[in-house]
């Protein structure tokens, strides 16, 4: 456990390290720079004026001094400055984490608990009515576009009924403080959340349905029939406790995807997260701050799929990490 | 002396439309209500607050409530009294002398001087301000003689100079926070400290900027809002149903699709507002590479000019917020504009005769040849013009190829590779073409990848010799007649194509009032805007 532990740090090292090296290499094949978009957002520009950003951005170094400059911030931990923004990085960063970290983790909980028990309902009708209507529902929220689902919930319960706000995280004409503030925010999150969340439950339903069922084939469980173990015993204590183990890997998967926060929904209902940061630095061409964005993310990443790895084998004390 | 006389002419007038008001007690009891929150749409979100180095959109739409100007542009475009309460210019041109008004303080409570001025005229408008630094580069010294006056030297007269010096055309930065600083990197642009009748307070990156009314205020009892809050709502759809549900009161500069905006407009709640754009005058165009091998012909650019049915345009894609151009200064820049340059009517057999005898001849598949076009990726509305565009050529025989890219890209192509066909864009002509027209046609900066310079690569030393006699020309008439021969050059020789005048458009609550009487209004302050009914605000 020790010595594996130790051997994955050490790769987790080199990949980080290996991903950084490609992001810049890539990132800079990406025609334009910072300068032209923003002379372009300025609508006029003299070439002193471009030669003026250019240096101020570092621009104006080679691209292999750009890379050292680089590669000797990410080794001390430094994120660079986002010239763009006039801000560093790591400031930006944790600026927008706290409004991504709430909308995903609402969001990956609504939908694992609701869909894993939408999915725990669908198995154990299989075949029957509520089988069908909860896979055609869940088929349905899969296909269909996160936005539209946004502006839709957006203009029927925001617009029409009036009961929550259209978009951002918090009425800043109200000025609350305290409680007032999060009641607040709890309600700007309703839509987002909801939105994104249906989109995730739809993954979790089908995954536990078919994971179900996939044990409810297995011969122990026709052992436990022939013992006489009732039904809903079996469903929970047999089935169930075996399915879970593709749901913790897919809740891996997209808790290491949090960072990237969801670009869409983010878009959509104006939330001021990481993943519309990261949208919006691409478009300006803003590279340190969208690598610091993409390292960040890594590193969640392959942190998170070493949590998983060791989360398999408290689930199932068989797997052995060596 | 002219503008002098004028100005004095419409301070009377005012005045006299004072008087005629104050005798009439019902128009009196309409006194403009003070209080409540506005919030307002703020798209895309700025880079920076501060429009000394920035000239782009949202930083003037924010940075107009917190910097006064010298001036502000009423609805003719004719400058008025703010920050410099009147102004002489020299018979010569060579001397400009403003006379500012006493006893303004800046945010900080640090008074504004003519020392404010002459710093930000040497070390922002001259030197860093894209915009400003071509019309301000013949001024040799500024002097200081009081706190109250600042009068420029200039070694050849500048003109255009009176168009731009509103608050987000000059934008005046205090001194005494900012010398010594490099002024590109100073904290402040994004914590602004002005003179305006807002104050900034906060600015919450991906959500909000907050600014509050400005006790202290020179012109005493304004503002009448209380706090502005400037929101950033990405999505299109999402604006439109934040403003359809009264959240956002003021949304300037396009802010939802036109199919959105009629719906919108028919909502008793809300109002579309196309004035206060006077001092953009916004020109949407086409340029064609002249040095690509089909559009080097001026036969083929004017037969493209002869495809395409600009009404069309204006009604079907536009929905009507457009009227087809004539000449590349807009008609609404009247002293300037010349009506009668060589127009190029609809007229597919002309395009064809022409096609014809430049020798480029149908093909055995109806063609001619193929182009390329890169429309400007901001927004679909550029697109589906493009796709228009597509559609008109094909009926004589040119094959069009649509290409689809970010804006990045898109620069870096026309402007600095110049590996492209045809694109579009569309500037400001501002007051005086010299300000946002010349920079189109002028060939001093080929070569320097600049962007929004010269995109068709255009040179003549003719049309270069008029663009540079009417920026150094001391009387007004003998730059009017430049243009006018200017525009009659670049209409027939057409590297770049005009194609329609714009007409943004405001969606705002019905019950604001006070939003139409600038010609830089979207640009200006909303110190003259208030709630008609306080109780319908919340």
């Amino acid at each position: 456990m020790r010595r594996y532990l130790k051997r994955s740090m050490f790769q987790i090292v080199f990949v980080i390290l290996g991903i950084a090296i490609i992001n810049f290499f890539l990132l800079h094949l990406a025609p334009g720079d910072a300068a032209q978009v923003m002379a372009g957002e300025a609508g006029s520009a003299t070439p002193e004026y471009m030669a003026a950003l250019r240096r101020q951005f570092g621009l104006d170094q080679p691209l292999g001094m750009q890379f050292l400059h680089y590669m000797a911030n990410v080794l001390t931990l430094n994120l660079g400055f986002s010239f763009r923004q006039g801000m560093p990085v790591a400031q930006l960063l944790l600026q927008r984490l706290p409004a991504t970290l709430l909308l995903m983790t609402t969001a990956i909980t609504f939908a694992a608990t609701v869909g894993g028990t939408l999915g725990f309902l669908a198995a154990r009708q299989a075949g029957r009515i509520t089988d069908t209507i909860i896979s055609a529902v869940a088929l349905l929220f899969y296909a269909t576009p996160v936005f539209w689902i946004g502006l839709v919930l957006m203009v029927v319960f925001s617009v029409l009924l009036d009961w929550l706000p259209v978009s951002g995280m918090a009425s800043i004409e109200a000025g609350h403080t305290g409680l007032a503030y999060g009641a607040d925010v709890a309600r700007h999150l309703v839509l987002p959340a909801v939105t994104l969340g249906l989109f995730y439950l739809a993954i979790y339903t089908r995954l536990m349905r078919a994971s179900m069922l996939d044990v409810y084939g297995q011969d122990f469980i026709r052992t436990a029939r022939a013992k006489g173990v009732r039904p809903h015993r079996i469903a929970v204590r047999h089935v169930l406790r075996n399915a879970l183990l593709p749901i913790v890997t897919t809740l891996g998967v997209q808790l290491g995807s949090v960072l990237g926060g969801a670009i869409l929904v983010e878009t959509v209902f104006a939330w001021p997260g990481l993943g519309r940061l990261a949208f919006e630095a691409l478009f300006a061409r803003d590279l340190n701050l969208l690598m610091g964005i993409l390292l960040c993310s890594s590193i969640v990443v392959v942190v998170v799929n070493l949590l998983v790895d060791l989360a398999y084998t408290v689930l199932d004390p068989r797997i052995e990490l060596s | 002396m002219a503008s002098l006389s004028r100005r004095h002419l419409l301070t009377a007038s005012s005045a006299l439309a004072l008087f005629a008001q104050a005798g009439r007690p019902t128009l009196a009891a309409e006194a403009p209500k003070r209080g409540g929150t506005l919030s307002v749409i703020l798209q895309p979100e700025p880079v920076t607050l501060t429009p000394a180095a920035n000239t782009a959109q949202p930083t003037q739409v924010v940075a107009g409530n917190i910097f006064d100007g010298l001036v502000y542009y009423d609805s003719n475009l004719a400058p008025q009294p703010s920050l410099a309460e009147r102004w002489e210019v020299a018979a010569d041109g060579r001397s400009i002398t403003f006379h500012l008004r006493p006893g303004v303080k800046w945010h900080d409570g640090q008074p504004f001087s003519a020392a404010d001025v002459k710093w930000s005229l040497e070390n922002v408008w001259k030197t860093i301000n894209p915009r400003d630094k071509p019309l301000f580069e013949n001024v040799t010294s500024v002097a200081t003689p009081d706190d109250a006056t600042v009068t420029l030297t200039l070694s050849a007269p500048s003109l255009p100079i009176l168009s731009v010096l509103n608050g987000v055309g000059a934008p005046i930065l205090p001194k005494h926070l900012y010398e010594g600083t490099d002024v590109l990197n100073n904290p402040l642009n994004n914590k602004p400290v002005g003179t305006g009748p807002f104050v900034f307070k906060e600015w919450k990156r991906g959500e909000y900027v907050l600014l509050e009314r400005n006790p202290n205020y020179w012109d005493a009892g304004k503002p009448y809002i209380d706090k502005l809050i400037f929101r950033v709502i990405p999505d299109a759809g999402a604006r439109a149903a934040a403003i359809e549900k009264g959240e956002i009161q003021y949304a300037p500069f396009n802010p939802v699709p036109f199919r959105d905006l009629e719906r919108l407009a028919a909502l008793p709640a809300l109002k579309v507002e196309t004035r206060g754009y006077e001092w953009l005058s916004s020109l949407f165009y086409l340029d064609f590479n002249v040095e690509a091998p089909y559009l080097k012909d001026v036969r083929v650019r004017q037969a493209i000019a002869h495809a395409i049915d600009r009404d069309a345009l204006a009604r079907v894609v536009w929905f009507g917020y457009a009227k087809p151009a004539i000449s590349p200064i807009p008609s609404t820049v009247t002293t300037f504009f010349d009506p009668t340059v060589p127009v190029y009517a609809f007229d597919v057999k002309k395009a064809e005769t022409l096609l014809d005898e430049a020798g480029f001849k149908r093909g055995a598949d109806g063609a001619r040849f193929a182009v390329t076009h890169d429309f400007l990726p901001y927004g679909d509305d550029f697109r589906r013009t493009g796709e228009f565009l597509k559609q008109s050529l094909k009926r004589v025989g040119i094959e069009v190829t649509l290409r689809a890219q970010d804006s990045a890209a898109f620069i870096k192509r026309v402007y600095g590779d110049r590996d492209f066909d045809i694109s579009s864009s569309y500037n400001a002509a501002f007051p005086d073409p010299q300000i946002g027209v010349v920079r189109e046609y002028w060939s001093g900066w080929l070569g320097t990848k600049t962007p929004w310079t010269n995109g068709s690569g255009y040179r003549s030393a003719a049309v270069d010799r008029l663009i540079q006699d009417a920026a150094i020309r001391p009387d007004q008439a003998a730059r009017i007649a430049d243009f006018k021969q200017f525009q009659q050059r670049v209409q027939r020789d057409l590297p770049t194509l005009p194609l329609l005048e714009l007409k943004f458009s405001t969606v705002h609550a019905a019950n604001l009032k006070g939003l139409a009487g600038q010609g830089d209004q979207v640009y200006a302050s909303l110190k003259n805007v208030c709630f008609d009914d306080a109780a319908k605000v919340n």
